[in-house]
């Protein structure tokens, strides 16, 4: 035996010990889940069952919830992405000394614990919105301080993400269209936009998933209301039940479903690239100097 | 209320002073080849990226911060007496961190708390490092693109399910029942279930377990830049393959460690899931601390207080961890 | 329509640094006027001063004797070729050349009509739908000059649009954009550090140095009577021989050099003992057979032969050597290597000029 082997044996055997420790405890939750006792168990397996799946579904809180996450979700994508976008573009056009300062601004909620930031939402919000009857009635509720809370974490992500895709523009394309006579705003929606665009979509997935996921900033901001997690949260607390699992379960599916996907738009992205490069060598070869 | 509307005031002034310093600037050194924000963007669009900066920047990042630290130096009142002439500046929501107000003795239990969230989050972070480096390494150094690509796809999708339902997954793998007790109870090498979650290593694997990723990324996109003929000629040079780790690979790769640790370190000292649902029942994890004084207590500047003790200390691990690896916010964040 | 360019005493700066120093110049409506140069030299400060990019800390940029100050590159009569070309990678190629007619607010049939008759002009029919990833160079240079001319611009400005074609194609490329603004007629300014392009292309050309216009004329006079020892080394192949002027006439001055007394044309009327560079292109050295005939002798270094001409080198005064080309029409005998050859030229194919800054090899 080679050192080369052993070598190769030890890494192989390292990454399989990562990714049991990374898997191993949702496969066995997602065995729970088809399983008939009452204390979500994997072993001994005594029979299949949907059942849990069943209770899920009929679970009006955790709909409640879901729904009430969904709801913030998207907000929380209209307002972080813009946010996100109009930051970004700011920080391409400050000048280099202020750069700094508003680089650590910006991106100082990414460095915050969540509890910390759920908390000052919640104490600026209360007050703020108290200032009258009418702001207070309409606006102060879980919701709009969950939305408020997490936008103000994840606009950085945004940022951060938009930024990396903006630092890579030509330039000389904003150019070209203001030579031809578009004017800013117009070079902003024809040209700068659609290169963003890549990056917006990514943005808006990531405000979207960091939002439905988010527990330590929304258990302080949805106050009486719940999201999906802050209900899981309590569940989780008074016991186990194998519908958690069920739960893991779904959201497994959909994302590996999601994985699938992305792979599947991926690939298809890369043989459009590699037709058009196929055709620019054609064109190429095919140059006539008549 | 004159200390909170006192707040509202000081990013205003910060702001009008950075508008006449960058004023007196463009009028001392012209430069022709800057365009004004409003000519480069249009008024109405220039308007509305300042609009939409300015009010996440304001409403939702700094006043909330600030407001939070002013509420901590404020009494405990009922709403009737907010603003009223009890509603004085005091450092006593700081000084309970120290000495239990009613009792007057030390306060010791919160004081714990505090130095035991620092440093079991620090042993997480120094953990979770060791377990990702190798594992990063490999990906970005030696894996084929095709594997890579394999391998960040395992990685990302056990973080589609969230922080609850994944501490949830562990709490059925160590619990008294749990398959592992029940596997090390079938070959016999305990008679009794071990109390993974009484003896917290429930939450030390919770937390690591959490912040796996946060972890291998950074160190990942750090090392896969480094240029492997470096690596390679050290290796000619003979050197030992730890040596090159600790001379080239570690030394190049510091923007991603000091990135990684500061981020898992932040999270693991911030977090709540993993204590509330993994920890053993005499834990008090700080994070479930401040959490009690605003949902048990309703004690809210008290909580304030706490978390601005604890935002002091993760920005001070942050500025330690920045000067020990002598990187610059900037490589950090990416 | 054409429209004349006017640089009213232009002065850019960037900070403490002079990009273009007092330039003073007006380009003709209708004409080819090429700026040569080294990069670095400022000749891209001006075209994007010209374009609106940027403006003259002091001076005035007239376009058909209208002061531009104030008005941006969006509102200027110019269209501007890039030098990456800097066609917009998410249209299509018909939209990318129609862009301009798009912002104008012009209908999309009318716009597809105008693109049609556009990719007919630059030989592209039926390829509007690509993308412009799916073309060649060429094409894209096609795609280029044709998004520019779709607006109608008086002035076309060009920044070194063939620097990144292979040669035969730029060789090409040439003649096709020589050709398009004879048709179109509007005036081009074009900018390149290539003094093949600016020779062959351009009605007259200034040659730039350090932010500095050094000569302006067609390309005849700058390559044969050059004003300063820039232009001189700059364009073309040249070789100098310093020294110090001993006898000046109205016509000639002959230069002390490590060669000895060379003569040759004195227009800048120097007088016997100004320090003066004389310059003879290697095409005016002549290999002479006798010694008798002789004005300077070297050492040969290197001889290669290239075809239609072979380039003899020989020991020169400092690190430059004596470059000498010789035609296969004279039926010279082609010196060896490793011997010392004779040379001879024509004193009015010499020219004598002041010392000042040449250009690096």
């Amino acid at each position: 035996m080679s050192a080369r082997f052993v070598f190769k044996a030890m890494i192989g055997f390292y990454i399989a010990l990562f990714f049991l420790y990374l898997f191993g405890p949702l496969m066995v939750m997602a065995v729970t889940a088809f399983n008939t006792p009452n204390y979500p168990q994997a072993y001994p397996f005594e029979a299949f069952t949907l059942d849990w799946f069943v209770k899920l579904w009929n679970h009006r809180s955790m709909m409640a919830g879901l729904r009430n996450s969904v709801i913030i979700g998207i907000g929380v994508v209209l307002l972080s992405v813009p946010v996100g976008l109009a930051a970004a573009i700011i920080m391409g056009q400050i000048s280099s000394r202020a750069r700094g300062l508003y680089y650590l601004v910006t991106v100082s909620p990414v460095l915050t614990p969540g509890v910390i930031i759920g908390i000052s939402t919640v104490i600026f919000w209360k007050d703020a919105l108290s200032l009258t009857d009418v702001t207070r009635a309409t606006f102060y509720n879980g919701t709009m301080l969950s939305i408020f809370g997490q936008s103000s974490f994840i606009s950085a992500y945004c940022l951060l993400i938009i930024m990396a895709r903006l630092q890579r523009f030509d330039r000389t394309q904003e150019e070209a269209a203001l030579d031809l006579g578009a004017s800013y705003p117009q070079v902003f929606w024809h040209i700068l936009l659609p290169f963003l665009r890549p990056a917006l979509i990514s943005a808006s997935v990531i405000a979207f998933l960091s939002s439905f996921e988010n527990y330590n900033t929304t258990t302080f901001a949805i106050l009486a209301d719940k999201t999906l997690v802050t209900v899981l949260a309590g569940e989780v607390r008074q016991g186990t039940t194998p519908a958690l699992s069920a739960l893991a379960v779904v959201i497994i599916s959909i994302s590996i479903f999601g994985a699938v996907l992305y792979e599947v738009l991926k690939r298809r992205e890369e043989n459009k690239t590699t037709r058009t490069m196929r055709n620019a060598k054609e064109a190429e070869r095919n140059e006539t100097y008549a | 209320m004159s200390s909170r509307l006192f707040v509202i005031l000081i990013p205003l002034i910060v702001i009008a002073i950075f508008a006449i310093l960058s004023w007196r600037d463009t009028r001392n050194n012209p430069d022709p080849t800057r365009k004004g924000f409003f000519d480069r963007n249009g008024t109405v669009l220039g308007l509305v990226f300042i609009a939409l900066v300015g009010f996440w920047m304001l409403f939702l990042v700094v006043l909330p911060y600030l407001y939070m630290v002013v509420e901590s130096f404020h009494p405990k009142l009922s709403p009737s007496k907010r603003g009223g002439p009890d509603d004085v500046l005091t450092l006593m929501q700081y000084k309970s961190f120290f000495i239990e107000p009613l009792s007057g003795d030390m306060n010791t239990i919160h004081m714990w708390a505090f130095g035991y969230t620092i440093v079991i989050s620090l042993i997480v972070t120094a953990l979770n490092f060791a377990i990702c480096y190798p594992l990063a390494y490999y990906m970005a150094q030696t894996g084929t693109a095709r594997k890579v690509r394999l391998l960040m796809l395992a990685l990302i999708i056990p973080y589609w399910v969230n922080e609850i339902l994944r501490a949830f997954s562990l709490r059925l793998l160590l619990a008294s029942k749990g398959l592992i007790n029940q596997m090390l109870m079938g070959v016999g090498l305990t008679d009794a279930p071990i109390d993974f979650l009484g003896n917290n290593v429930g939450l030390f694997v919770g937390l690591s377990y959490a912040y796996l990723l946060i972890m291998v990324f950074p160190l990942y996109n750090a090392i896969e830049s480094l240029d492997r003929n470096q690596i390679e000629a050290a290796h000619d040079l003979g050197a030992p393959w730890w040596k090159i780790h600790r001379d080239v690979v570690i030394p190049y790769a510091k923007p991603g460690i000091a990135s990684g640790c500061t981020m898992v370190f932040m999270l693991s000292a911030g977090s709540l899931a993993a204590p509330q649902f993994l920890g053993g029942p005499n834990t008090l994890w700080f994070t479930s601390v401040v959490y009690d004084f605003f949902f048990q207590s309703f004690n809210w500047p008290r909580g304030a207080a706490y978390a601005f003790v604890l935002l002091s200390a993760c920005i001070a691990f942050v500025m330690i961890v920045l000067r020990l690896f002598k990187v610059s916010l900037g490589e950090t964040i990416k | 329509m054409s429209a004349s360019v006017e640089l009213d005493h232009v002065t850019v700066k960037f900070g403490q640094f002079t990009a273009v120093k007092d330039a003073a110049l007006e380009i003709r409506g209708g004409e080819f006027f090429s700026f040569l140069g080294p990069s670095g030299c400022g000749k891209t400060t001006i075209l994007r001063t010209v374009s609106g990019f940027l403006e003259p800390t002091d001076g005035a940029v007239r376009i058909a004797g209208q002061d531009m100050a104030g008005i941006g590159p969006n509102k200027r009569p110019t269209a501007l070729i890039f030098q990456n070309l800097a066609l917009f990678p998410l249209m299509s190629v018909a939209d990318n050349i129609t862009y301009g007619l798009r912002v104008r607010g012009m209908s999309s049939g009318e716009r597809a009509r105008k693109a049609d008759e556009l990719l007919e002009l630059i030989a592209l029919p039926g390829q509007g739908k690509k993308l412009v990833s799916e073309l060649s160079g060429g094409q894209k240079q096609r795609v280029a000059i044709a998004r520019a001319l779709a607006v109608q611009p008086k002035v076309l400005l060009l920044d070194e649009p063939l620097s990144a074609l292979d040669l035969k194609l730029r060789q090409h490329m040439r003649a096709e954009l020589r050709a398009i603004q004879q048709q179109v007629g509007i005036t081009f300014i074009y900018i390149t550090h290539d003094q093949g392009e600016a020779l062959t292309m351009s009605d007259r050309i200034a040659v730039m140095s350090d932010g500095v216009i050094q000569q302006i004329g067609d390309g005849r006079s700058v390559y044969d009577a050059p004003d300063t020892a820039f232009v001189a080394s700059f364009v073309g192949e040249n070789n100098a021989f310093a020294g110090q002027i001993t006898h000046a006439d109205a016509d000639s001055a002959v230069v002390q050099t490590d060669f000895g007394p060379l003569r040759g044309r004195n227009p800048k009327a120097l007088k016997p003992g100004d320090r003066a560079v004389l310059f003879i292109r290697p095409e005016d050295l002549i290999p002479v057979t006798g010694a008798a005939d002789s004005t300077l002798s070297s050492y040969v270094t290197n001889v290669s032969f290239e075809g239609n001409m072979t380039h003899v080198y020989l020991n020169g005064q400092g690190a430059r050597e004596i470059s000498m080309s010789i035609g296969r029409q004279g039926g010279t005998d082609v010196p060896q290597k490793g011997t010392v050859t004779p040379l001879s030229y024509h004193a009015s194919n010499a020219i004598v000029l002041p010392e000042g800054t040449m250009a690096r090899e």
